[in-house]
């Protein structure tokens, strides 16, 4: 029973004689404590968060409705509208034909009139077929109109690598969407940014671009009570600070968040105390932030997934030198895909895709660690 | 709705069709004959035969047989006879004095605006591209003059027209063509992006095809409002027109618009201007079919084809359109053969057409159609016809002195309307983010 509980307390900062009921209320939650002990940490999966995102909006306005493909009886091709054709009915969740280009310009027409679209891609590779209504009708419509006609749509879904799923399934599109004045793009990497982002993106009077990452959906994220608040919202243009540093910043977004930040443990064990900036706000880029921590540690490496040509990585790196550039001691290391089309085979799909020793070896080059410059295959 | 079946057409007869003496049923007029038909839908089936285009041949005639003409020079003297023949046999519907003249008026006033146009743009007024609508008056005014001001239009880069239709004042379509800051669109939009909230234009869409979807869109919305939202109007569900040619039909886009449509029985109606050519693009050689209205009943809605030329056979079709949208009926796909007489835009020299394609259609020119009608019918005079011209012509021109004397916009427009937030980047009028307001959302959430 003592071996039992000792396996419990696992971090070891609660001592280890305790009554086993004791034990029981300050363990991490699981949803049998209530929810307004703000001591208790809940476990949300991101996949529940953005389920609760939407629905919490849905049922608030009944302006906002849901297009997609397989959104409705298949409960959404990655369950992230689970349960919304049941409680919201067939005129609210619309399972749609394949043709992407044909419902995002519905998705628009209907914006334009007051409707709040959120208009699913089963994927962002998807979305090429309708780019044209993303950023000719969505984008351009409030400019072209000096302000008459804006549109208050979100086009979200997965966006990036999956695993093994080949050349045309597996682009981001976060440079792509991010170089057009007009649209706003987010993407979210714990389950407290997919709600907040995902509930001020569907108010937004904007067209925005949501980033989701289909590996992220099942990873379980604590959050506060604060979060689960129906009217819980994370500021669109505006970054976090996911660990505070002094030596190097690490700027990342969606998954490679996570990735820097088990880069960081490993460079605090070899005294490079690294600050992790998760963007949150591909578009408007959260300059301020991104500036100030390079002020503050001099060395910047930025991490992405996409091509390296081109992308955010490169936009950072010259919002840095135009605004910081007598801060930097050490040229901005950019940590991005390799500038291929994703190769099927997992070996060298791993070495496709940012990898934590990647971004390891960059910080340790930015702070002058003598390292070898590339992988060894 | 039962699915229509593709219609087996007989080879065209150019001299029986169009005159309803002889073939009581064949044509459109057969709707003048028996206002009940309004009531049954008799659009698609095998008693809207027509002939198909003859002409849109390029000069490298690469065409099948079945296009060319029997001969081309006796033919234009016989569709003489059958225009006059079909002014008096078949356009039956009584048309009172005021409308006729709200529609003759409508449609010198789009022919007096394009010729504005040009002449600008010859004097470097007017730059960029430049798309007239000179002989499609007919379209444009026999739709649009039956919306009320809440039914949306849809148009492409060719547009200028449909805006003024709708009630956008010249003036501003004027002061927006010419890039001034008391355009339409405050200058930023341009020729091709025409767009009005007020009185619901919603553009002005440069991408052919890309208007369809987004029209589609506004009937889904449309009929949203009225089913999800409760906030029905006693007149029935708004209509949305889509405007586009015979290019867009065929483009993807346009085929994912009709499923929908007809799938959830959307209040559209998909107008098709067929002027037979996409810039030097013939319709015969770009499409496998040219017969567009065929392409309704595929989707498992009604097509019909029109005379786009007469505006009092467009007005027929169009209210039996509008008021089955309205009765929430679904889309309509509406194909008008009509024709224009500029090249595609200023900048087109215009060399692929044939003098005798342009001179058969000049002779068919819808203003002097109508105003022949109205002088036969004893419903004005010359003299009110001239002096109506005469107003339009002093309208123009009071548009184009307004443009001239308007200002450019300021150099701090420029990074203006970017987003709907006005201080952009989801923050307020107070200075405060957004969405952190506790009453941002208005709703009832029950979570």
């Amino acid at each position: 029973m003592l071996g039992l509980m000792r396996r419990k307390l696992g971090s070891g900062d609660v001592p280890a004689l305790i009554g086993g009921q004791v034990l029981q209320r300050i363990s991490p939650a699981t949803s049998v404590l209530p929810r307004f002990f703000s001591s208790a940490a809940k476990e949300m999966t991101v996949r529940e968060a953005l389920n609760s995102a939407l629905d919490e909006e849905m049922s608030a306005d009944p302006k906002v409705f849901l297009m997609g493909e397989e959104v409705g009886e298949y409960q959404g091709a990655y369950k992230i509208s689970k349960g919304l054709l049941e409680k919201y009915g067939p005129d609210r969740v619309l399972d749609t034909p394949i043709t992407e280009a044909g419902f995002a310009g519905i998705g628009v027409g209907a914006a334009y009139h007051g409707l709040k679209p959120v208009v699913e891609f089963m994927t962002f590779n998807f979305s090429m077929q309708a780019i044209d209504h993303i950023i000719n009708s969505a984008a351009k419509s409030n400019y072209m109109s000096a302000g008459q006609l804006s549109v208050p749509i979100v086009f979200r879904g997965p966006n990036g690598a999956a695993a093994g799923v080949g050349a045309q399934h597996s682009q981001c599109y976060a440079a792509w969407y991010a170089h057009v004045p007009g649209l706003k793009v987010l993407s979210p990497y714990s389950a407290e940014d997919a709600r907040g982002l995902l509930k001020a993106a569907i108010r937004d009077p904007d067209p925005v671009v949501f980033l989701e990452n289909e590996l992220l959906y099942g990873e379980s994220f604590p959050v506060s009570a604060e979060v689960l608040d129906s009217s819980f919202c994370v500021p669109i243009g505006k970054a976090k600070i996911e660990r505070e540093g002094k030596d190097v910043t690490i700027t990342a977004f969606s998954k490679m968040v996570g990735f820097a930040l088990q880069a960081a443990e490993i460079l605090s064990k070899e005294g490079i105390s690294a600050e992790v900036i998760n963007l949150r706000s591909i578009r408007p880029l959260d300059r301020a932030t991104i500036n100030a921590s390079v002020r503050k540690t001099n060395r910047l490496v930025t991490v992405e997934e996409g091509f390296p040509q081109h992308g955010v990585g490169a936009e950072i790196c010259m919002s840095v030198v135009e605004e910081s550039f007598e801060y930097l001691d050490a040229p901005v290391e950019r940590i991005a895909g390799a500038d291929v089309p994703m190769p099927y085979a997992p070996n060298l799909e791993r070495m496709a895709v940012p990898q934590v020793e990647d971004i390891v070896r960059a910080a340790k080059r930015a702070c002058y660690r003598s390292v070898p410059l590339a992988a060894a295959a | 709705m039962a699915a229509f079946s593709a219609v087996k057409i007989p080879p065209p007869q150019f001299t029986t069709v169009r005159s309803s003496s002889q073939r009581p049923g064949s044509s459109p007029a057969h709707f003048a004959h028996s206002p009940s038909a309004f009531n049954s839908i008799s659009f698609g089936s095998a008693k809207s035969v027509r002939s198909r285009p003859l002409f849109a041949v390029s000069s490298d005639v690469v065409s099948s047989d079945k296009t060319k003409p029997a001969s081309s020079s006796a033919f234009i003297v016989n569709c003489d006879m059958i225009w006059r023949s079909r002014l008096v046999h078949c356009l039956v519907v009584a048309v009172t004095r005021e409308v006729a003249l709200e529609l003759y008026e409508d449609m010198v006033l789009g022919r007096a605006f394009e010729d504005m146009c040009a002449q600008m743009y010859y004097r470097g007024k007017m730059f960029g591209f430049v798309h007239l609508y000179n002989g499609q008056e007919a379209v444009s005014t026999g739709f649009i003059k039956l919306l009320n001001q809440s039914d949306k239009v849809v148009s492409t880069y060719r547009d200028h027209v449909h805006a003024l239709s709708k009630g956008v004042p010249s003036r501003e379509v004027m002061a927006e063509l010419f890039g001034k800051a008391t355009g339409c669109c405050r200058g930023q939009g341009g020729s091709m992006h025409m767009f009005s909230a007020a009185h619901n234009v919603l553009g002005g869409f440069a991408f052919i095809g890309e208007g369809i979807p987004v029209a589609t869109g506004a009937a889904f919305s449309a009929k949203y409002h009225h089913e999800v939202l409760k906030q029905s109007k006693p007149e029935g569900l708004d209509v949305t027109l889509a405007f586009f040619g015979d290019g867009t039909c065929n483009n993807g886009q346009f085929f994912e618009c009709l499923n929908m449509a007809q799938l959830w029985k959307l209040p559209i109606i998909f107008v098709v201007e067929n002027n037979l050519w996409a810039i030097g693009m013939s319709h015969l050689r770009a499409t496998s079919d040219p017969e567009i209205w065929k392409k309704g009943p595929a989707f498992g809605m009604p097509g019909v084809h029109v005379d786009g030329m007469d505006v009092l056979k467009v007005r027929e079709v169009a209210q039996e359109a509008i008021a089955r949208a309205r009765r929430g009926e679904g889309p309509t796909l509406v194909e008008c053969e009509t024709y224009r007489f500029r090249g595609h835009s200023l900048a087109d020299p215009d060399e692929l057409r044939k003098p005798d394609e342009k001179a058969h259609y000049a002779a068919r020119d819808p203003i002097i159609a109508l105003k022949k009608y109205i002088i036969e019918h004893g419903l004005a005079s010359e003299s009110e016809l001239k002096s109506i011209d005469k107003k339009i012509d002093d309208v123009v021109e009071d548009a184009v002195e307004f443009a001239d004397s308007s200002p450019l916009p300021p150099r701090t427009q420029l990074l203006e309307n970017v987003f709907a937030d006005p201080k952009g980047f989801g923050i307020g009028p107070d200075g405060k983010y957004r969405c952190e307001d506790p009453l941002f959302t208005q709703g009832t959430a029950q979570v």
